[in-house]
């Protein structure tokens, strides 16, 4: 008789053990879901508490004049102008080596390369430049590109050293819009005829093209920013004039003295400013920051935008 | 099929099968330049090893390998030079500790929040804010670190001096939990759903889910991770490099300042060197330290996300 009642008080203190279980892993998992909303939060706060920095600091020197003034010893007189210009001429120079360099390499690796030691070789060369600090390349172009060939801390010299760096970028960008592209469009081509070259530009290039824009805004924006490469090659921080015009009065009325020219660029002009004791350049280096911020944020901002258009309008 | 007979409407078929070869020739061509480019990359590598070595080997000429890697002191530039690359490192070592006890945690609680518990439209918004702080400039954050964050530092901790390792860390550490995030976000949910379907229908809660089936299926993602994320701190110059000073500092307390390896070669790369000089090779001594230390990173986190990819 007794027998089954301790087995049903049995049952439901097990009832209430799992109920209690339960209820305590309902509790841990909401507790879990709390906590990954405060780590989104905490990158949150701190993309936020470093823009309003910057605007507080920064915002009342940014005038019209603080864009077409040299650096100047006096803060309230200097402006970024040759370090923006800098910044724009070594990325002509990024771009027109990264591009096409990235690109014929994306497509190498996706579309001709066969299975052997050489395209092993390729790819974890990729992957493992993509890993290297960037100061190594600064190092790379002080010992071979300034050093060798004699460049100098010039814009050809950053810019070719930026172009290393943002080389892998540029690559993975590639074989993945080309990966992107299905199989049977190179089918069609070539049951046309159409050469394997013949595919690739009329075909694979084309429907690949915004994929590759997308990379190469992400590597240009992460070139923008970079410093200590450019600060390696020995990069001049005060400057008072401007590289040279590429375009000249007298023919042939181009001209590359620019490419040979020193220069400085904003993470520079951010960096000389930060490490100066004076108060007021503190002010000068957040205004610099927000614009360099601001910059980058434009084109990551293009970048993003770009991938989900991309995404959403892809109906193969 | 004859040739007599086939020859009058052979001709122009001929022309074209000559225009073949030429169209053949301009594909090999065309071919071995998508190779060259390939190239690039391993002559890149090629140029840092061999620049690196090179300047090495006469820096190690002058300073014997048992002194670089024992020497307690670091003082190239000074009339008794001492070059123990430890002092450099010790600095390194800190400040990526530091990041790393924040990045670690908070990107690993932020991808298993992204992958398991947040809803599509929450990951729609949160991914791009994500892509955006990693995007942002070293020097930005540098500058961050040294005039926000290390003021606020301050006042709870009495007599930080202005720089110090653990602003930089921390900083350095949120830099880096985007990438360790999104690393990790994409190793978990290559795993197969049928997996999570198969512990929900057990009965497990999302975390239950996430940390007995999700995490261990998706470990060396994860650990890959981690390692990347280990690479990206140690090579990280200029947060360090403007945050946690320039002064060679054999210390493991985050309340100094040091100097890292990074932070050294900007340091001297900022003055102006001569060739050749015993200060000029240290920073390639150092850079060889930091390119091999990194390498060994690299190579583990690139062989441990090769395996994942394979098993699913």
């Amino acid at each position: 008789m007794s027998e089954p009642r301790i087995a049903k008080g049995r049952a439901r203190e097990d009832v209430e053990g799992i109920r209690a279980l339960i209820s305590n892993h309902k509790r841990k998992d909401l507790m879990f879901a709390l906590l990954g909303m405060a780590a989104l939060g905490l990158a949150a706060v701190t993309f936020i508490a470093l823009f309003t920095g910057m605007v507080m600091d920064g915002a009342s020197r940014l005038s019209p004049d603080f864009f077409t003034n040299f650096a100047s010893r006096r803060a309230e007189n200097a402006g970024i102008l040759a370090a923006w210009v800098g910044t724009f001429t070594v990325m002509i120079v990024t771009a027109a080596v990264a591009v096409p360099l990235g690109v014929a390499s994306g497509i190498y690796l996706e579309e001709y390369a066969p299975r052997n030691w050489l395209t092993d070789l390729i790819e974890i060369n990729i992957n493992n430049l993509a890993g290297v600090p960037s100061i190594v390349y600064g190092l790379l172009a002080l010992g071979l590109f300034v050093h060798t060939f004699g460049l100098g801390a010039s814009v050809l010299t950053a810019g070719l050293t930026l172009a290393l760096l943002i080389l892998p970028v540029v690559i993975v960008a590639t074989r993945e819009a080309i990966r992107a592209v299905p199989g049977m469009i190179r089918e069609a081509a070539y049951a046309l005829g159409a050469t394997r070259w013949q595919m690739v530009q009329h075909h694979v290039l084309p429907y690949s093209m915004p994929g590759i824009l997308t990379g190469v805004i992400i590597g240009l924006s992460r070139a923008i920013g970079e410093t200590a490469p450019i600060v390696t090659i020995g990069a001049v921080t005060f400057i008072a004039f401007l590289p040279p015009a590429p375009v000249t009065a007298d023919p042939p009325f181009l001209s590359f003295d620019w490419l040979s020219s020193p220069f400085t660029a904003m993470p520079i002009q951010i960096f000389n400013w930060t490490s100066r004791p004076e108060e007021a350049f503190q002010a000068n280096a957040s205004a610099a920051a927000l614009v360099l911020v601001v910059m980058t944020l434009i084109m990551n901002a293009l970048a993003i935008w770009l991938r989900y258009r991309l995404r959403k309008n892809l109906k193969w | 099929m004859s040739t007599n007979s086939a020859a009058p409407s052979a001709a122009p078929v001929l022309g074209r099968l000559g225009h073949r070869r030429s169209r053949h020739v301009k594909e090999r061509i065309i071919e071995g330049l998508l190779l060259s480019a390939a190239m690039a990359a391993v002559a890149t590598t090629l140029g840092i090893v061999f620049i690196l070595v090179k300047e090495s080997i006469v820096f190690f000429s002058n300073v014997s390998m048992v002194d670089f890697l024992t020497d307690t002191q670091w003082t190239p530039l000074f009339s008794d030079p001492h070059f123990g690359i430890m002092v450099l490192l010790s600095g390194t070592l800190t400040s990526s500790a530091i990041a790393l006890s924040v990045a670690i945690p908070v990107g690993t609680i932020l991808a298993i929040y992204l992958s398991e518990f947040a809803s599509a439209r929450m990951r729609e918004t949160a991914k791009p804010i994500l892509e955006l702080l990693a995007g942002i400039p070293t020097i930005v954050f540098g500058y961050f670190a040294l005039f926000f964050l290390t003021p606020i530092l301050k006042q709870f901790i009495p007599g930080l001096p202005g720089f110090n390792l653990l602003s930089a860390g921390l900083v350095m550490g949120i830099m880096i939990v985007p990438y360790i995030s999104s690393i990790s976000e994409d190793a978990m949910r290559a795993v197969p759903m049928a997996l999570r379907e198969g512990s929900y229908a057990m009965g497990a809660t999302r975390l239950q889910t996430a940390l007995r089936v999700v995490v261990p299926a998706a470990f060396s993602g994860l650990a890959a991770a981690y390692i990347l994320g280990i690479s990206r701190a140690v090579g990280e110059t200029m947060i360090v490099a403007v945050a946690a000073g320039m002064q060679p500092n054999l210390t493991f307390n985050p309340m100094d300042q040091a100097a890292t390896i990074t932070a050294y070669i900007v340091q001297v790369a900022k003055g102006d060197l001569p060739h050749g000089s015993v200060g000029y090779q240290t920073i390639f001594a150092a850079g060889l330290a930091l390119f091999l230390l990194t390498l060994v990173f690299n190579l583990l986190g690139y062989w441990l996300r090769r395996r994942y990819r394979e098993v699913y």
